[in-house]
């Protein structure tokens, strides 16, 4: 019989890990810590190299649903209103993390205060054993104050906090430094700019076991080809070697809601409550076969889905 | 394809000429650029032509079916990864039929099949091919089905059975339609391989066992004096499904094996699974997968992820250049413009769409670029937003005399107020900003 060589690829780069969520063992009050990253091979290809710690799925909730849609407060069954009854209901639909984006604090809407906001976090923290990411309003200078806030609410409990970015990263990364926090840097769908901002947080004194790198991770239909290239290169990179790349990378698929066809009814197709949840499992599963290592995720359903694709290219594990 | 010293050595080296070039190698490297043929040397040996062959020969073989306009083209492809070059033949989907629905059944489910159709972006998304499951067992149920959706449908066919003799039976009433046969296997490879040659029609290959004993059936096959080949490798798991595409995929273009190198089929079945099946297909090298049933809803995402997959990355999507009425937009909106970069347009568009304010969009042609980069290679200029509202027709459609422009490129509002006669205001830098500042204006 012919003997066929398994074609295995020698990476001399291995990805870095990142731990999320602090045990009292460790001074927190999580009940368990994950891990991000590890990887020394392209993902979910076993005979090439190892992917110790599964990608992670992290439910997303906001402080104020806002513009939230229809289908996904239906989904959690009115849940949606309570930031605390939210992060439980995601708890009880088995994600891995909890992420809390602080929309309250948006200075051009509700523009509640940095402690305020802190509070939230830290009902949701009290309600919840998961680990937490931690967003602000994408405002700026806001941010600053709220990452500022939070990271002092919660020293010890080894939160993740978004986002650093090239034109706003040494507020928000001296506030995670100061309680040992990790932090994601966010680079806008470019190979290059990605490195540079992991450059700039090491070069600033963030360590590099602290950081997650989001590079925009486009939607099913809205340029998803785009961040997915993006993301295979930054893997490729990583593997060959650039250390400044080697790190976990996470990819926000709430986006994919966005997307006309998942928010509006198409004339002649019916199900688009099933076409939504699809759009974002579609939008999730892409993130995951170009190296992401967590997914935020908006419906529990489209998470379900791809937790089981997750296990199931992992070979049951 | 080889290089020219790879085809040089299979070359008599006389340099007699009759080729039309001076010397051998001078002839080789035409060749490696495509632009001699290997016919027009007189000299070389049957060894050297089967050499060449084998070797410029595609690292996985292109398999066509159906004919017409309706012809599915698959394989034929070079690359690992999509930004190296780009994926060419796009993955065929196929929904199956069972030949145990009644003659009235079935033609009600090729309908269903074929009034799935969606425009998007410019291209029609519907379904590429119909599989006919040979259920019944029965020779004259299965081909009556056959006739029955070749009848209602110009639609390529799969034809799925695991009995030469029935699928002989069925396919030849509708050989001309030269139908996919699926497929041989260990057991049947031979009595298939004969049907397939006699027919003229690609056959598939099943093994579920592994790569090794896929390759010892590619070999017997090969041996027949088939080419036409397409392969199930039986994954039972996505990871399977992953990992035996991504060693096919890599050993063939690689050249470190080139035994494997045919398209790959999925055998997807149906629920979620199944669409998952055909996610992991699109993005990782599978080239037909049949679906036992798909609903409408898991379909489009399907159809739309294949069409982002295997877009050319060389080629900047754009966007049609023009205006564009968003939430509404009348006489007395405003004209907010954008590059036609899709990304940018996209962006763009959706922040507009959440402010909710009844505003124009003016699309301006800067060859796909962003804004930044149009701007800085003067494919966005005052001059060219001028010309874009005035081919666009836009002082007709918004009468409200405002323009609004990207922050980032503020350094030309003087201009652009003075060439525009309009009132120009700088928006914000980021997309993002726009709600707030439409609600504002």
């Amino acid at each position: 019989m012919a003997d066929v060589p398994v074609p295995k690829e020698r990476w001399s780069g291995k990805i870095g890990t990142v731990v999320l969520g602090a045990t009292p063992e460790d001074g927190g009050t999580r009940s368990r810590s994950l891990v991000l990253g590890g990887e020394t091979g392209m993902p979910f290809l076993s005979y090439e190299g190892a992917m110790p710690n599964r990608p992670l799925i992290a439910g997303e909730v906001l402080d104020c649903p806002g513009e939230l849609p229809e289908l996904v407060r239906k989904e959690f069954e009115g849940a949606t209103e309570d930031p605390v009854a939210w992060a439980k209901a995601w708890e009880l639909r088995g994600a891995d993390i909890i992420c809390l984006k602080l929309h309250s604090t948006n200075p051009e809407e509700l523009n509640c205060s940095p402690e305020e906001a802190s509070q939230t976090v830290l009902k949701v923290l009290r309600a919840v054993g998961l680990p937490l990411i931690v967003y602000g309003s994408g405002h700026e200078e806001k941010d600053a104050k709220v990452m500022e806030a939070v990271s002092n609410i919660a020293p010890k409990e080894r939160l993740l906090l978004g986002q650093a970015e090239e034109s706003a990263y040494k507020s928000i990364s001296a506030a995670a430094m100061a309680n040992e926090h990790a932090i994601i840097s966010f680079a806008n769908l470019d190979v290059n700019l990605s490195k540079q901002i992991n450059i700039l947080l090491t070069d600033f004194g963030t360590r590099k076991d602290r950081i997650v790198l989001d590079p925009l991770f486009a939607s099913l239909g809205m340029g998803l080809e785009y961040s997915y290239s993006v993301m295979e290169r930054i893997r490729l990179a990583a593997l060959m070697g650039d250390s400044m790349l080697q790190v976990p990378l996470i990819c926000d698929t709430t986006s994919a809601w966005k997307a006309k066809e998942a928010s509006e009814e198409i004339e002649g197709q019916d199900g688009l409550e099933e076409r939504a949840m699809w759009w974002e499992a579609t939008t999730a599963m892409a993130a995951l076969i170009s190296g992401a290592d967590a997914l935020i995720m908006r419906s529990p359903r489209a998470a379900d889905v791809v937790r089981k694709a997750r296990d199931d290219l992992r070979g049951g594990i | 394809m080889p290089t020219a010293i790879e085809i040089f050595k299979h070359l008599p080296k006389k340099n007699c000429g009759k080729c039309n070039y001076p010397t051998c190698l001078a002839f080789a490297m035409q060749l490696a650029n495509s632009k001699a043929k290997l016919e027009d040397c007189p000299f070389v040996s049957e060894e050297g032509k089967a050499a060449l062959a084998a070797s410029s020969a595609p690292p996985i073989r292109l398999v066509k079916f159906g004919n017409g306009q309706r012809l599915v083209e698959i394989g034929d492809e070079t690359e690992l990864y999509r930004h190296e070059k780009k994926f060419f033949h796009p993955t065929a989907f196929a929904v199956a039929v069972s030949d145990l629905l009644t003659k009235e059944e079935i033609r009600g489910r090729v309908k269903g099949i074929c009034s799935f159709r969606f425009e998007r972006v410019g291209q029609i998304l519907c379904f590429d091919a119909i599989a006919i499951r040979d259920d019944s067992g029965d020779p004259s149920k299965f081909t009556a089905a056959v006739e029955a959706v070749a009848a209602a449908s110009d639609t390529p066919l799969i034809l799925v059975s695991s009995s030469p003799e029935r699928l002989r039976a069925a396919a030849s009433t509708i050989a001309s339609r030269k139908p996919l046969l699926y497929g041989a296997d260990a057991q049947n490879l031979m009595a298939m391989s004969t049907v397939a040659k006699d027919l003229g029609c690609p056959l598939t290959l099943i093994e579920p066992k592994g790569l090794n004993e896929m390759a010892a059936l590619v070999t017997k096959s090969k041996g027949a004096g088939l080419e036409d080949l397409v392969l199930d490798l039986g994954p039972k798991s996505l990871k399977e499904q992953l990992e035996r595409s991504s060693m096919v995929r890599k050993l063939s273009v690689k050249k470190l094996f080139r035994g494997l190198g045919y398209p790959i089929l999925v055998d997807a079945g149906k629920g979620e699974e199944a669409v998952l099946r055909g996610m992991l297909a699109v993005m990782k090298y599978g080239s037909l997968v049949i679906f036992e049933d798909i609903s409408e809803a898991q379909a489009l995402p399907l159809f739309v992820l294949r069409q982002n997959i295997f877009t050319d990355p060389q080629v900047p999507i754009q966007v049609k250049p023009g205006m564009y009425p968003v939430n509404g937009a009348r006489e007395d909106s405003p004209i907010l413009f954008t590059t036609n970069f899709s990304l940018t347009y996209f962006t763009v568009l959706a922040d507009i769409e959440k402010s909710k304010v009844p505003a124009w969009l003016l699309v301006v042609d800067s060859e796909g670029l962003s804004v930044m980069t149009a701007f800085s290679a003067g494919k966005l200029t005052p001059e060219i937003v001028s010309n874009a509202l005035d081919s666009s027709g836009a002082r007709e459609k918004s009468r409200a005399g405002l323009l609004v422009m990207p922050g980032m490129v503020s350094r030309m509002s003087g201009k652009l107020q003075e060439l525009s006669g309009m009132k120009v205001l700088v928006g914000p830098k980021e997309s993002s900003g726009l709600p707030k500042f439409l609600k504002n204006l």
